[in-house]
C-alpha cells in the first residue's frame, strides 16, 4: 500500500504536494498519469479525482484531491510546523497567503506560463495580449507581496510556511520564461523567492520538473 | 478585548459566509460597513486591513485577516464550544483533511461559476446594472458538470465531507442562496442528492440568520 502520488511532473499541482512529502521526509511513490492519452477521464483515474485532474493522492485506503488539501494532509500527519497548526493565529496567516496563492497569484502566472510554454509544445500560437494583460495585472499583486514582504521575511510571519511553499510550482515555471525579470523590480519578492529555491526538498523537486529548452 | 469585527456589506457573499460561521458559534461581532460607491476599499485604512482592497477584511484583537475562507476557519476554532457542532474536524486527521478537499472544491470548482451567476442575473440587476447573459450561459454549462460530480458524492454521503455537516458545506450557502432566486434554480432539480443537501442546509439557524443580512430573494 503506502502513499501514492498519481499525477505528472509536467503539472503545477502535482509538485505543490511532493515537496510537501519532501518536506517530512516521507516514502512515496508518483504513479504517471498521462496528459496525452485521455487516461485522466479514464473510469480508474475519475474514481480518484472526480474532476479528472491531477494530482490524485492515495494513502492506504484514503484517497484525496486538490493538491492544496493534500498538502495539508501530508503535513499533519508527519507534524511539519509548515502550517503552525498550534498556534491560532500563525495558522490563520498561514492560510490567508495560501488563500491568495490560489485566488490572486497563480491565476496570473497560469496564463502566462500556458501561453509561453505549454501552447508551444501543443503546436499553438502564443496570445500576446493574454500574456502581456496578466503581466501587468501580475503586477500590481506582486506590489501587494512586495510591500508583505518587507515587514516579514515569508508571507505569514519571519517564519517560512506552506504558504511560501504553495507558490513554488507557478513561479518555478514563470521564472523559466522570459518574463522572469519582472521579479527585478520587487527585490524583497526575489529574494523570498531565492529562499524557498534553496530548500532542499524544493530544489530535489525541481530537478524533475519539466525544463524548458530556452 | 473587543468585539470582533467583520469590514464589509452582509449583502455580499464572502461576506456572508463568515457571518455565517460568526452566527454558528455565537460569537459577538460587527458588520462595520465599506462602502465601494466612494472608492472605501481603496483608502490606506482598508488597504491596510485587505492589501487586495477587497471585502471582508475582519479584526479580532490585534489578529487583522483576509480571505472569507480563511477568516472562517479562524471563527469556527477560536471560538467553537460544545453547544457548536463541530465544523472542522480538527480531532480527526481523514475527516479534517475531507472537509478541506471539499472546501477547495467549492472554492475552485463551485464559487467560480455559481458567484458569477448570482451576480450577474441577481445581485446587478438589484442594483441597477445589466448582468452579462454570455458568462451565465457559459459558466451554467459548466456548473451542470459540477453538480454532476456533487450528485455522486451526496448520493455516498449525507454531507460533502461525510455524513457530517461541516464548513465545506455551509461555505456554498452565499452564491448558492442568491442563485436559487435567479431563473435557473430549477437546474438542481436534475440533481436531487445535491437538491436534498441544500434544502437540508437552509433548515439551519445561521444560514437564515446570515440571509436576514443580505438582498431579499423572495
Amino acid at each position: 500500500m503506502g502513499v501514492k502520488v498519481y499525477g505528472s511532473t509536467k503539472s503545477t499541482n502535482v509538485p505543490r504536494v511532493l515537496v510537501c512529502l519532501e518536506e517530512v521526509g516521507a516514502e512515496y511513490e508518483m504513479v504517471p498519469v498521462d496528459y496525452d492519452t485521455g487516461e485522466l477521464k479514464s473510469p480508474a483515474h475519475l474514481a480518484r479525482n472526480p474532476f479528472g485532474q491531477i494530482p490524485a493522492f492515495q494513502d492506504d485506503d484514503l484517497v484525496l484531491f486538490e493538491s492544496r488539501a493534500i498538502s495539508r494532509y501530508i503535513l499533519r500527519k508527519y507534524k511539519s510546523d509548515l502550517l503552525r497548526e498550534d498556534n491560532l493565529k500563525e495558522a490563520a496567516l498561514v492560510n490567508v497567503w495560501v488563500d491568495v496563492e490560489y485566488g490572486q497569484y497563480n491565476g496570473l502566472a497560469g496564463a502566462i506560463t500556458y501561453n509561453v510554454i505549454v501552447k508551444p509544445m501543443l503546436g499553438q500560437a502564443i496570445d500576446q495580449q493574454v500574456v502581456d494583460a496578466n503581466l501587468e495585472k501580475l503586477k500590481k499583486v506582486l506590489e501587494v507581496y512586495e510591500a508583505r514582504l518587507l515587514q516579514c521575511k515569508y508571507l505569514a510571519g519571519d517564519f517560512i510556511s506552506f504558504a511560501d511553499l504553495s507558490h513554488f510550482p507557478s513561479t518555478y515555471y514563470l521564472m523559466s520564461t522570459q518574463y522572469k525579470s519582472v521579479l527585478d523590480s520587487y527585490p524583497h519578492v526575489k529574494a523570498w523567492w531565492e529562499a524557498i529555491m534553496a530548500r532542499p526538498s524544493v530544489k530535489k523537486i525541481a530537478e524533475i520538473m519539466y525544463k524548458r529548452e530556452l | 478585548m473587543g468585539v470582533m469585527k467583520v469590514y464589509g456589506v452582509a449583502r455580499y457573499m464572502s461576506v456572508a459566509r463568515v457571518i455565517v460561521c460568526l452566527e454558528e458559534v455565537g460569537a459577538d461581532y460587527q458588520v462595520v460597513p465599506v462602502d465601494f460607491a466612494v472608492g472605501e476599499h481603496k483608502t490606506p485604512a482598508h488597504l491596510a486591513r485587505n492589501p487586495f482592497g477587497l471585502i471582508p477584511a475582519f479584526e479580532d484583537d490585534d489578529l487583522v485577516i483576509f480571505e472569507s475562507r480563511t477568516i472562517s476557519k479562524y471563527v469556527l476554532r477560536k471560538y467553537k464550544s460544545s453547544d457548536t457542532d463541530d465544523l472542522l474536524r480538527e480531532n480527526n486527521l481523514t475527516e479534517s483533511t475531507l472537509v478541506d478537499q471539499w472546501l477547495d472544491v467549492e472554492a475552485h470548482h463551485y464559487d467560480p461559476l455559481v458567484f458569477h451567476i448570482s451576480y450577474n442575473a441577481f445581485v446587478l440587476p438589484k442594483i441597477g446594472g445589466t448582468g452579462d447573459q454570455k458568462l451565465i450561459d457559459t459558466n451554467l454549462e459548466k456548473l451542470k458538470k459540477v453538480l454532476e460530480v456533487y450528485e455522486a458524492q451526496l448520493s455516498k454521503t449525507k454531507y460533502l465531507a461525510g455524513n457530517f455537516i461541516s464548513l465545506a458545506d455551509l461555505s456554498h450557502f452565499p452564491a448558492t442562496y442568491y442563485f436559487m432566486a435567479t431563473p435557473y434554480a430549477n437546474l438542481f432539480d436534475n440533481y436531487p442528492h445535491v437538491k436534498a443537501w441544500w434544502e437540508n442546509l437552509m433548515t439551519r439557524p445561521s444560514l437564515k440568520k446570515a440571509a436576514a443580512g443580505m438582498f431579499p430573494v423572495a
